[in-house]
C-alpha cells in the first residue's frame, strides 16, 4: 500500500532531471500523473533542453511502476495549455490531488548585463509560469472537496542571493511569495502549499560549461572537469557533497504530498546539506 | 537640515506622488539634484487614481523649492529606453548618478487563481521587472562614477510576507528583495550598497480607497476608512493602521546616506512591529 494511493498528481517539467523522478516517486506510492513538458529549449538556456524522447522515456519509467500517466508537449508559459492539459487529465483520471510546480531554467550574467530576452524568459517560465500552473489546477482541487497539497519547486536561490543570476533569484524569491500568499488564501479548504528549496542538484541545470564557468573562472576550460569542480561545489555545503541528487529533493516532494505532512503549510523547505547554517 | 547629498544626484521612480514625491523631496533637502520618473497614463488594472501630469508638476515644484534641480522624465518602468533616457539625462545634466530609489509599484487585489493575466503581468511588469531595468539602466551610470552608491528598492511587509488577495503582489516583492540580495554581492566590490524599505500599509491613495476598505472589512458592503482602520491596524504590535510616506522617507534617507555606510544587503521594515507578530516563514 503506498502512501497516494488512489491519488492524482500534476506535474510541469516532467521530462527529465527533477520533474521525472517526482514523477516515479509519486506513482511509487500510487498516485497517477498527469504532466507537461516543454519538451525543447527555451532561447535563453546554453544547456540541453528536454526532448520528446525524454518525455516518453518518462512515460515508460512511470508505466513501469504500474501506474497510469498522460503526457503533452506544452510550455507552461502558454495557461491555456497548462489549462487544457490539466482538464483532460482530470477528465481521464477522475480527480486532482496533487501539483508540482516544477518547470524551470537557469542562465548566468551579472544583473545590470542580463539581456531583456533572458530576464523574461526566466521571470515568465520560473515564476509566471508557476502561477499558471496553480491558476489552472486550484480550481481542480477545490471543486475535488478532499483538500489537496501544492508544492512549488522553488530553490536555496527563493532564500538566499548568490551573485551572477539575479533573474533566476528574483524568480524564485517570487516562488516563495507566491506560496505564502496561496497557504493562505487555500489553507480553508485544506489545501496545502509549500515549497521545496534545494541546492544545487545533479542534473544538466548545473552540470554545463557555463555553469562550471562561474564557480572556475581561474581554470581553463578543459580543467573544469567534475573533480576539479566537486570541491568547489562542497565548500557550499556544510555536509561535505557537491550536490543532491534528484531523488532527494523527491522524497521532500514525498512527504509533503502525503499526509504525513497533513499540517504543513507555507513553509519552505531547503534540501541543502546545510547550506543554509553554514 | 544637513546637506548631507550635496553634489549627489539621484534618480527617483514613481515620483509624482505618495511615497515616490516624499523621497525626493526629503532627498532634495538634503542637497541632491533629482531626475524624476512616472507614468501618468492610466493604469487599466488598478482600482484607485492614477498619478496625473499636475502631480508629476507638484513634485518637481516641491523639490526645487529646496533649492536644487529636478528633471522630469514621463515614462512606464516596464520602458527600458525611458529609464535609459532619464539616466542619461541626469549624466547629460549633472554628469553623475549616486542613488536610486526604485519606488514604482502598483497592486491590485483577486484571489490568486483568479487573478487575471492582465493583473498578474502588469503588476510582475510593474513591480519586478520595472525594478530591474531601473537597475539595468543606473547601475553603469554610477559604476562609471567610481564613487561607489546607494540602490534602494521599495519592498513591502509581503516582500518577506504572505498576504490574502496579494499572490501576484507578493510575489513581485519577494522577487525584489530576492533582486536586492544578489545586487548587494555583485556591487560590494565597487561600495555600491542595495537594500529595501518594506513598509506595511502606507496612507497613499494605493491603500486608501473603497475597495481595499472591502477586502479589510468583507463584513461590510460600503465600509468607510474608519470602519476598514481596526482592521488595517490587526496585523500590528503598535497601535497604528497605516505609516505615513514621511516614516518610509526617513529610512530612504538612512539608506542614502553615508549614516548608513557599512549596511547593505539589508530589508530594513518600517512595519509596526508586524514582521514580529507573524514571523516569515
Amino acid at each position: 500500500m503506498g502512501k497516494l494511493d488512489g491519488k492524482v498528481a500534476y506535474i510541469t517539467g516532467i521530462a527529465r532531471g527533477q520533474g521525472r523522478s517526482h514523477a516515479i516517486e509519486l506513482a511509487k506510492e500510487g498516485a497517477d500523473i498527469i504532466g507537461i513538458d516543454l519538451a525543447a529549449a527555451p532561447a535563453a538556456i546554453n544547456y540541453p533542453g528536454a526532448t520528446e524522447a525524454d518525455l516518453a522515456e518518462t512515460v515508460r519509467l512511470v508505466e513501469e511502476t504500474g501506474r497510469r500517466i498522460v503526457v503533452t508537449k506544452a510550455d507552461v508559459r502558454d495557461y491555456a495549455a497548462q489549462k487544457a492539459a490539466v482538464d483532460a487529465g482530470v477528465a481521464e483520471f477522475g480527480r486532482l490531488d496533487i501539483v508540482v510546480a516544477n518547470a524551470g531554467i537557469f542562465t548566468v550574467a551579472p544583473a545590470h548585463e542580463l539581456s531583456e530576452e533572458v530576464w523574461d524568459e526566466v521571470i515568465e517560465i520560473n515564476l509566471t509560469g508557476v502561477w499558471k500552473t496553480c491558476k489552472a489546477t486550484i480550481p481542480h482541487l477545490k471543486a475535488g472537496g478532499r483538500g489537496g497539497s501544492i508544492i512549488l519547486t522553488s530553490s536555496i536561490s527563493g532564500i538566499k542571493a548568490d551573485p551572477n543570476f539575479a533573474h533566476y533569484i528574483a524568480s524564485k524569491h517570487g516562488v516563495s511569495g507566491l506560496m505564502k500568499a496561496l497557504a493562505l488564501e487555500l489553507a480553508d479548504d485544506n489545501i496545502r502549499v509549500n515549497t521545496v528549496n534545494p541546492t544545487n542538484v545533479n542534473t544538466p541545470m548545473i552540470r554545463n560549461e557555463s555553469t562550471y564557468a562561474l564557480f572556475a573562472p581561474d581554470l581553463a576550460p578543459e580543467d573544469r572537469t567534475e573533480e576539479a569542480l566537486a570541491p568547489r561545489f562542497s565548500s557550499l555545503h556544510a555536509m561535505d557533497i557537491p550536490w543532491v541528487e534528484v531523488e532527494d529533493v523527491s522524497s521532500a516532494v514525498v512527504w509533503l504530498a502525503s499526509d504525513g505532512a497533513r499540517f504543513v503549510t507555507g513553509v519552505q523547505l531547503p534540501i541543502d546539506g546545510g547550506r543554509l547554517v553554514l | 537640515m544637513d546637506k548631507l547629498l550635496e553634489g549627489k544626484v539621484a534618480y527617483v521612480t514613481g515620483a509624482a506622488r505618495g511615497q515616490g514625491r516624499a523621497h525626493a523631496v526629503r532627498l532634495a533637502g538634503l542637497g541632491a539634484n533629482l531626475v524624476l520618473l512616472d507614468v501618468v497614463d492610466f493604469i487599466p488594472t488598478i482600482h484607485y487614481p492614477s498619478a496625473t501630469s499636475a502631480d508629476l508638476d507638484e513634485t518637481v515644484r516641491l523639490v526645487e523649492a529646496q533649492g536644487v534641480r529636478a528633471l522630469k522624465h514621463v515614462g512606464d518602468v516596464r520602458d527600458q529606453a525611458a529609464q535609459d533616457a532619464a539616466v542619461a539625462d541626469a549624466m547629460k545634466e549633472f554628469g553623475r548618478l549616486d542613488i536610486v530609489v526604485a519606488n514604482a509599484g502598483i497592486v491590485t487585489l483577486a484571489r490568486a487563481w483568479e487573478v487575471t493575466d492582465e493583473q498578474w503581468d502588469e503588476v510582475i511588469g510593474i513591480n519586478l521587472t520595472g525594478v530591474w531595468r531601473t537597475i539595468r539602466a543606473s547601475v553603469p551610470a554610477i559604476l562609471a562614477g567610481g564613487n561607489g552608491g546607494s540602490i534602494i528598492l521599495t519592498s513591502s511587509t509581503n516582500g518577506h510576507e504572505g498576504g490574502q488577495n496579494l499572490g501576484h503582489y507578493a510575489a513581485s516583492k519577494h522577487g525584489v528583495e530576492g533582486l536586492m540580495k544578489t545586487l548587494a554581492n555583485e556591487l560590494a566590490g565597487d561600495n555600491i550598497r542595495v537594500n529595501c524599505v518594506a513598509p506595511t500599509n502606507v496612507g497613499t491613495d494605493m491603500m486608501l480607497n473603497p475597495a481595499t476598505y472591502r477586502v479589510f472589512r468583507p463584513d461590510l458592503v460600503a465600509p468607510t476608512l474608519e470602519e476598514a482602520k481596526p482592521a488595517f491596524g490587526s496585523y500590528h504590535l503598535l497601535d497604528v493602521a497605516y505609516v505615513d510616506v514621511e516614516d518610509v522617507s526617513n529610512a530612504v534617507e538612512y539608506l542614502a546616506t553615508d549614516k548608513s555606510r557599512y549596511v547593505t544587503g539589508t530589508v530594513m521594515s518600517i512595519d509596526c512591529g508586524l514582521s514580529v507578530k507573524y514571523p516569515a516563514g
